[in-house]
């Protein structure tokens, strides 16, 4: 159980130093214009990464799950401008059925 | 050189942080239900009550699942916080992007800094490169109260649930996240950032750690970058 909750503080309070490492330290100071080129690029390279780790992760392996039907759904509910929640209610639900088929 | 957005002054804080959060609506039932599921699977592992201390502490998808995954399996503590960690490590690089776009004392530059997640960072963007702080907090508030709602409900109904995989729960997040990344990928360029980023992620993952392949995703935006728009 100490585990548990030491895990969790230690989580808080270095999640809070990522966070406030860039602003604290930098101050308001402004980018030079090539890191801001690079920033502006930046939530796509990270977005995109988050996504693939999250389909197809399983650990430290990739695996091809019945997520990968969810996603890809979820994606052509997005491109047909469905609203996010449908589309991520669609994920699950087509996941949860193609592993009740399965 | 254009001259730096005086909007900021102009604009009262007000509209934007309101017009923050109707668009953070939307995101905060999506964090709900993923964090309905981090309940149902953190119950057995860690109680009841610690789940939702963890929500309302941490605040973070990535790096609450990846590290209860690593205490479900028998992991101590150092091995579910280097882990939890490594998921977050992006944050230094948003943090830093954030830095310019904050003004004021250390300590107001601090608050709005702590309100950084991933969808509304990406929201808050302006597209050059500058973030909206206000929109940013206005997005974050619907996610949070989602957030740490959801875990309660979570913990509450999870005997009842079952495992959430059968009810494809695990399809939320990485779901959540196509949506994200739909709104933000606009143009040659960041397409190109974005294929880097996932192409990174993928030939890393089996070799490092969990999150640094997250991390070193960062690297294909420095190369995109590079590319004429």
């Amino acid at each position: 159980m100490t585990a548990i909750w030491i895990t969790i503080a230690s989580l808080a309070l270095g999640t809070a130093a990522l966070k406030l490492a860039g602003p604290l330290l930098l101050g308001g100071k402004p980018l030079p214009p090539n890191a801001l080129s690079v920033v502006e690029l930046l939530a796509s390279a990270l977005l995109a990464a988050l996504l693939v780790v999250e389909t197809f992760g399983k650990g430290r392996s990739l695996t091809l799950d019945a997520r990968v039907l969810g996603v890809a759904f979820a994606a052509i509910l997005l491109t047909r401008l469905a609203p996010m929640i449908v589309a991520v209610l669609g994920a699950a639900a087509v996941t949860a059925l193609a592993r009740a088929i399965a | 050189m254009t001259s730096v957005r005086s909007t900021d002054h102009l604009d009262p804080a007000t509209p934007r942080f309101q017009s923050g959060t109707r668009r953070g609506l939307p995101f905060g039932i999506a964090v709900f239900l993923i964090s309905l599921s981090f309940g149902v699977l953190a119950r057995p592992v860690m109680g009841s009550v610690a789940p939702v201390v963890m929500s309302i502490m941490v605040f973070s998808g990535a790096a609450q699942f990846g590290s209860l995954a690593v205490l479900a399996a028998g992991g101590g503590a150092g091995a579910a916080i280097a882990t939890g960690l490594l998921l977050n490590a992006r944050y230094l690089a948003m943090g830093l992007a954030l830095a310019p776009s904050l003004r004021g004392r250390p300590a107001s530059r601090a608050a709005f800094a702590m309100t950084t997640v991933d969808a509304s960072w990406a929201a808050a963007s302006r597209g050059d490169g500058t973030f909206d702080p206000w929109y940013m907090v206005g997005v974050s508030v619907p996610q949070y109260i989602g957030w740490v709602l959801g875990t309660v409900v979570g913990v509450l109904v999870g005997p009842a649930v079952g495992h959430p995989d059968a009810l494809g729960f695990d399809a939320l997040f990485p779901a959540f996240f196509v949506a994200l990344l739909l709104e933000e990928v606009r143009g040659r360029r960041r397409l190109a950032a974005a294929g880097g980023g996932a192409g990174t992620a993928l030939v890393l993952t089996p070799f490092v750690p969990a999150g640094l392949p997250i991390l070193a995703a960062a690297g294909a935006a420095l190369v995109a970058s590079r590319l004429r728009s």
